[in-house]
């Protein structure tokens, strides 16, 4: 299933932060959405998967989701969202009740991504021992488990520190290569929208416009901080972010 | 930095060199609340015990205060004559009733609150009205609806319960985090769904303290109530020790109301450790 995103405008009251934003996410492929603070990337997010309304123009799902999929545009958020009163396989199994699945489907399908994202031996521990890294490890084994079309990536390594983000990371590509799932992924890290994207949106600051959307046909296996490319492509999308950055930098908060 | 290029120096003369050294002093720690476990309970016997010699020696009048062990004679007697059950089932009766009843309509009424906004722009000020009234001032009013009987009794108590428990459950509700509301939603979970697995365990801390409030003001209310045209209950019980000016005898039933008041303080202590376990 694909995601289009058809001319879409926002403002809250009177302040425009979405401009004529077009933008297609196809079935396999990861897009990675950048820039500066305030620019609308979450509010964009959160249009994708229907938690907002758009003041104007719409988002469509071209095709149809995958065979079992409960919800087929499924949230990672920033701040893990984990319910601490229950276990790693308790908030898995969240999303999966109330959807009439059967005990044994439901216990296959905890087990299943549990041992996709390697968390089947912290199955009974509840949030509160887990690292950052673990949780969110959590929060996406939660949502691979509803069988999502797309998933939609909210900053999912910006809480963590730096090293747990590389291990993330590498276990996000080492998940696509198996997988194939398809992916937006909003971050203000450029390093990672290079590491992980397809398609790198590059977002104007307020009101967002697209500037430039970067293709980069590379496999991720073999971006590695080292190859001089994906350097030289990170460069070029600092230039481009570089004046827009500064500029958000110095406005008021409240425009 | 430097010792590795400079040339070797004497421990000595380094010591020499830097004035004294003494260690950094430890100003940590402090305001950490440890568990000192016999120290209350220890508190508690050298009082009695305090108490008692007082009594003997005559340093404490007889008339003004009786010795502990005349206050364990009265309800030793109390327990002989068979009347301790009687009066002690009586008031857990009422007060079972009342505060269940009491605890779960305000839950309901607390949940209602905090997740309409129609329900709490009607309730949350009638509640803010009436939440500050003694109800023991409305005692008469309650004898006329609910006549003397146990009605008016539990009615009290039921009251008395009520509010706190509204408040504190909506405010438990207030508290929640919105990011896990948010991400009920965006797994498409429904508002039931939300309800109970999200919003509610979530408020259950603010809860469980709103109702250790509520079991406290239902001890003081049943006392009350029952002092009012009641036959059994540690609160007639008392009166009628205080009518008699038996002090012995008020004493015994006073000890017993606070031995009531902790029970149920414990008991709440440890549905909190049971619910709330992912807490520590």
């Amino acid at each position: 299933m694909d995601l289009r995103v058809d001319r879409l405008s926002h403002l809250y009251d009177r302040l425009e932060v979405l401009r004529d934003i077009d933008l297609e996410i196809r079935a396999g492929e990861i897009v990675c959405v950048i820039g500066p603070s305030g620019c609308g990337k979450s509010t964009l997010l959160r249009m994708l998967g229907g938690l907002e309304q758009p003041t104007s123009g719409q988002v469509l799902q071209v095709g149809e989701p995958p065979a079992g999929s409960l919800n087929p545009l499924t949230y990672v958020f920033q701040d893990f969202a984990l319910l601490p009163w229950r276990t790693v396989e308790g908030n898995v199994s969240l999303v999966l009740e109330g959807h009439g699945l059967s005990a044994a489907e439901k216990e296959e399908r905890i087990a299943d991504v549990l041992d996709r994202t390697r968390l089947s031996d912290f199955r009974r521990a509840v949030p509160k021992q887990l690292s950052g890294g673990m949780k969110q490890r959590v929060a996406i084994a939660r949502a691979l488990s509803v069988n999502p079309a797309v998933l939609l990536m909210d900053e999912p390594l910006s809480a963590l520190d730096s090293q747990t983000r590389e291990l993330l990371m590498d276990d996000l590509i080492d998940l696509w290569d198996r997988e194939r799932f398809t992916s937006c992924y909003i971050t203000h890290n450029l390093a990672e929208a290079v590491r992980l994207g397809h398609k790198v949106v590059v977002l104007s600051r307020r009101p967002g416009m697209i500037r430039d959307i970067v293709e980069i046909d590379m496999p991720l296996k073999d971006r590695s901080l080292s190859n001089p490319r994906i350097g030289e492509i990170q460069q070029q999308l600092w230039t481009m972010m570089r004046d827009e950055a500064k500029a958000a930098d110095h406005e008021l908060a409240d425009g | 930095m430097a010792d590795l290029t400079a040339a070797p120096v004497s421990p000595e003369a380094r010591t020499q060199e830097r004035d004294e050294a003494r260690p950094v002093r430890f100003r940590g720690g402090g305001f950490l609340p440890r568990p000192r476990r016999f120290v209350g309970l220890a508190v508690f016997l050298v009082l009695i015990v305090l108490w008692e010699i007082g009594s003997r020696t005559g340093v404490i009048s007889a008339l003004v205060l009786p010795a502990p062990s005349e206050a364990w004679e009265a309800f030793t007697d109390l327990a002989a004559s068979g009347n301790l059950q009687k009066h002690v089932s009586a008031s857990l009766q009422r007060l079972a009733l009342g505060f269940t009843a009491g605890t779960l309509l305000g839950l309901i009424v607390g949940t209602a609150v905090g997740l309409s906004s129609l329900a709490r722009a009607a309730i949350a000020p009638l509640v803010s009205a009436i939440f500050p009234i003694p109800k023991i001032a409305l005692l008469p009013l309650f004898i006329i609806w609910f006549g003397i009987g146990e009605g008016s009794k539990v009615a009290t108590i039921l009251f008395g319960c009520f509010f706190p428990t509204v408040i504190a459950t909506y405010g438990g509700i207030d508290s929640v985090d919105r990011a896990l509301i948010r991400m009920g939603q965006s797994f498409g979970l429904s508002r039931w769904h939300i309800i109970r697995k999200i919003v509610l365990p979530a408020a259950l801390p603010a809860i469980l303290s709103g109702m250790r409030i509520s079991a406290s003001i239902s001890i003081i209310l049943l006392v009350a109530a029952e002092m009012i045209g009641a036959e059994y209950g540690i609160g007639a019980y008392v009166l009628l020790a205080g009518n008699l000016m038996s002090t012995d005898q008020l004493i015994a039933g006073v000890a017993m109301l606070s031995i009531l008041g902790l029970t149920v303080n414990f008991l709440i202590t440890r549905a909190e450790r049971h619910f709330l376990s992912w807490r520590n």
